[in-house]
């Protein structure tokens, strides 16, 4: 026999693979129809901005494109001693450009965050610049301002020739490159990002814990709670999810405030004193409360849906061979739950990680978290670069602690409904 | 050792569980030590609560049980020691068999020499030697089953329920499981409490049954007696096939009496009439009315085959008899050339001590 008998045909001849193919491809193309638009909504909604991000908080292309002429004299310095004169000619006739055209601003922005100071020297070059007379840059520039004759403005400009960088996010760790192009810590007062980072894990750490406590119960009460009563009580769990978000922080901030209804009670019961009343908002207390009460919902349901499959029996079967109820709970019922627990603490702590709007509003400035700190980059610094990197640093911190997740416990073991 | 009568004891035992309907009604039951005991009902008739109230998970709400003569109603499940093995056998998926087993041994804090040493006592006991490290869910129903079992009996229990713990098998394995079970029992001699709505099952593999209806036993007895003389409608009806006809007592003495149907009237065996004019409802099991019987039967009837179903080893065949049209006359399949053909007129015979005079439905 030869081998062309070990091939299957149909009954018409075609090769039984080739006939499987031809029959499914009309459903493949179907599928794949059915889920285009989903595939375009992600790519334009979510893949794009993210790359868009990405190259934002990398790009420097800005300051290379308005001084081509001087980064191409500078090729050949080595930045030990003051450039030789056709790197000042370069620059001066970069700079004549720019101040014509009226965009030396931003330039002087972008060197000065380089090197403190650069503004006002790169101002009084675009005043003195107009009176030059040709030839011998060098000695005229380095006669407007005796900071010209520093190499370190030099080495400032040349660190700004690769049109990427990762200094911003050296910055949202509280670094950067330093003069010899070392990586080195912020002095200790400007080293803010660090702390707000810490925070931020800190607080979400916490929220998921106190939102793990406080779910387990209502869960498991759901879970079991005749159906009547369950759905009653399921509804008190969704509601707040279907009130506005904004409307339940508001009403936090007036539950928590100072002359609030909380402070209010503790005054009526003499826990403390009328003109002592502890601060509940504006700070951390405030950022925990309001975001464990928004949060718990997300913590609520997936431990609900694994409980639901827990048979009673099971904790039954567990109490009739001889062990207690507390004992039978973390035998049994608890590792059963743990796919539930998972789930939950992951969405938690990931929504909480990224959360803006209840720090921003109840937080204060000891409870407000990097979301916030990116926001106010983008809206009030407008340095977009650096919301980028910091933004993308809190997404790849979100992937790390999932990935962690999954080598520990298993994605496979998630069960969120 | 002498075995004590009433080793499981109900003792007028009420149970409702809204305030409205009583579930169990003043129920009695005793049990004898290893002896296998099956509470045998329809659904909602009350058997599961008895068993849940035994194993502890429900409390009577009125009367008391007693285990080897200790009220137990105040003892909380995981003090009884009492085996569980349950419908869907709750096994802790989590676990291996071998942890699944060794779990009521661990909780009694056992040595993990002595541990080891029972679990492997009761997997080989049910046939499950080399399964101590599979998982639960890698078992097939009935290994699950067995596993249940196993870790029902592996902290020897005094006592051992059982709630429906072959219902989710299929038909095959359903029979071979009733009979392992039936000779662990009687291997161990540990005393079993069985719920099942399985007649068949429970026919099988009990020492007796109490056969459970509207919270109540309706009847106490092994299983041959149970069948062959249950002592009302009910039983008669829910053990086994019967024909039945409702008519009224026109004149009885003590072995016999006559029952006056709408049409005709038929010789019986009076169990629960006492007196003429009272309504019954005779009962007769399909195998001991006879097509053209040889012996002189005190009843001998008329009846036309309306359909005749062939079953392999017999042949069930509907009449029309005394104005019943869903009598029913199950053939053995044998040689004898008996004329069973649609719409043909036959001859029925039985006794009359095999027509019971019951309570009338």
């Amino acid at each position: 026999m030869s081998s062309e008998t070990g091939k299957i045909l149909t009954t018409d001849g075609i090769p039984l693979e080739e006939s499987l193919k031809q029959a499914e491809k009309k459903n493949k193309i179907k599928a794949f129809l059915l889920v285009a638009p989903l595939l375009l909504f992600l790519i334009i909604t979510y893949m794009i901005p993210i790359g868009d991000m990405f190259s934002r908080s990398i790009d420097d292309k800005m300051v290379t494109n308005m001084l081509p002429k001087t980064y191409k004299a500078m090729e050949t310095w080595d930045g030990k001693e003051l450039p030789p004169e056709e790197v000042f000619e370069a620059f001066y006739l970069d700079y004549k450009i720019l101040v014509k055209n009226k965009t030396a601003g931003k330039l002087q922005t972008q060197l000065n965050y380089e090197k403190n100071g650069f503004k006002s020297v790169l101002k009084k070059l675009a005043r003195k610049q107009k009176k030059f007379e040709e030839g011998n840059y060098k000695e005229q520039i380095m006669k407007v301002h005796k900071r010209w004759r520093n190499v370190e403005y030099w080495r400032a400009i040349k660190r700004r020739a690769p049109s990427y960088t990762y200094s911003k996010y050296l910055k949202g760790v509280d670094m950067y490159s330093n003069e010899d192009g070392k990586i080195v810590q912020v002095s200790e007062d400007r080293r803010i990002h660090r702390i707000l980072w810490i925070r931020t894990v800190e607080v979400a750490f916490f929220v998921t814990l106190f939102c793990f406590l406080m779910a387990y119960p209502i869960a498991h009460l759901l879970a079991t709670l005749p159906m009547k009563y369950s759905n009653l009580l399921m509804i008190c769990v969704l509601l707040p999810f279907w009130t506005s978000l904004l409307v339940r922080t508001a009403s936090w901030m007036i539950l928590l405030q100072q002359q609030g209804i909380v402070n209010d009670f503790f005054v009526w019961t003499g826990l403390v004193a009328d003109d002592n009343r502890p601060e509940m908002m504006y700070n951390k207390t405030g950022t925990y409360v309001a975001m464990t009460q928004i949060l718990l919902p997300f913590m609520v349901l997936p431990l609900y849906s694994v409980m639901k499959t827990i048979s009673p029996s099971l904790m039954r079967a567990g109490k009739s061979l001889g062990a207690t109820p507390a004992i039978a709970f973390f035998k049994v019922y608890f590792p059963l739950t743990i796919p539930g627990i998972g789930a939950g603490c992951l969405l938690v702590f990931i929504l909480a990680i990224g959360y803006y709007i209840t720090p921003a509003l109840v937080g204060g400035a000891s409870g407000t978290l990097i979301s916030n700190q990116i926001a106010y980059h983008m809206k009030s610094t407008l340095d977009w670069s650096f919301a980028s990197a910091m933004g993308l640093m809190l997404l790849t911190g979100v992937l790390v602690i999932y990935w962690i997740y999954n080598k520990l416990v298993g994605v496979d073991n998630i069960k969120l409904g | 050792m002498s075995k004590k009568a009433d080793f499981v004891k109900f003792e007028k035992v009420d149970k409702s569980y809204d305030g409205k309907v009583l579930v169990v009604k003043d129920l009695n039951l005793d049990i004898e030590e290893g002896e296998f005991v099956t509470m045998l009902g329809p659904s909602g008739s009350g058997k599961t609560t008895c068993l849940m109230m035994l194993a502890g998970f429900e409390t009577p709400t009125n009367g008391e049980i007693f285990l080897d003569n200790n009220p137990i109603s105040n003892i909380p499940p995981h003090k009884r020691g009492i085996g569980m093995v349950f419908q869907n056998y709750a096994l802790f998926p989590h676990m291996t068999v071998f942890e699944n087993l060794a779990f009521p041994l661990k909780v009694r804090k056992m040595s993990q020499e002595d541990i080891e040493k029972k679990v492997d006592k009761a997997l080989s006991m049910v046939s499950l030697g080399g399964f101590a490290n599979r998982m639960p869910g890698q078992l097939s129903g009935g290994q699950q089953q067995r596993v249940a079992v196993a870790r029902a009996l592996v902290f020897d229990p005094a006592v051992v329920l059982m709630d429906e713990p072959l219902g989710a098998l299929d038909k095959n394995l359903r029979e071979s499981m009733q009979y392992e079970i039936k000779h662990i029992h009687e291997n161990i001699g540990v005393t079993v409490v069985y719920v099942t709505h399985d007649q068949g099952e429970a026919l099988t593999m009990s020492n007796r049954i109490a056969v459970f209806n509207d919270g109540k036993v309706q009847q106490l007895s092994s299983p041959d007696k149970l069948y062959e003389e249950p002592v009302n409608s009910f039983v008669a009806e829910f053990i086994g096939e019967n024909n039945t006809f409702g008519g009224e007592v026109s004149e009885i003495s003590n072995e016999t009496c006559k029952v006056k149907l709408e049409k005709g009237e038929i010789i019986a065996n009076p169990i629960s009439v006492k007196s003429v004019g009272e309504k019954t409802t005779v009962s007769i099991r399909p195998e001991r009315a006879l097509i053209n019987p040889k012996d002189k039967m005190d009843n001998n009837q008329k009846g036309k085959i309306e359909e005749v179903i062939y079953h392999g080893d017999h042949t069930r065949v509907r009449l029309n008899l005394l104005g019943n049209s869903e009598f029913i006359l199950k053939v053995p399949n044998s040689s004898q050339n008996l004329d069973i053909k649609l719409g043909n007129e036959i001859n029925i015979g039985w006794n009359s001590h095999d027509a019971r005079a019951l309570d009338p439905k």
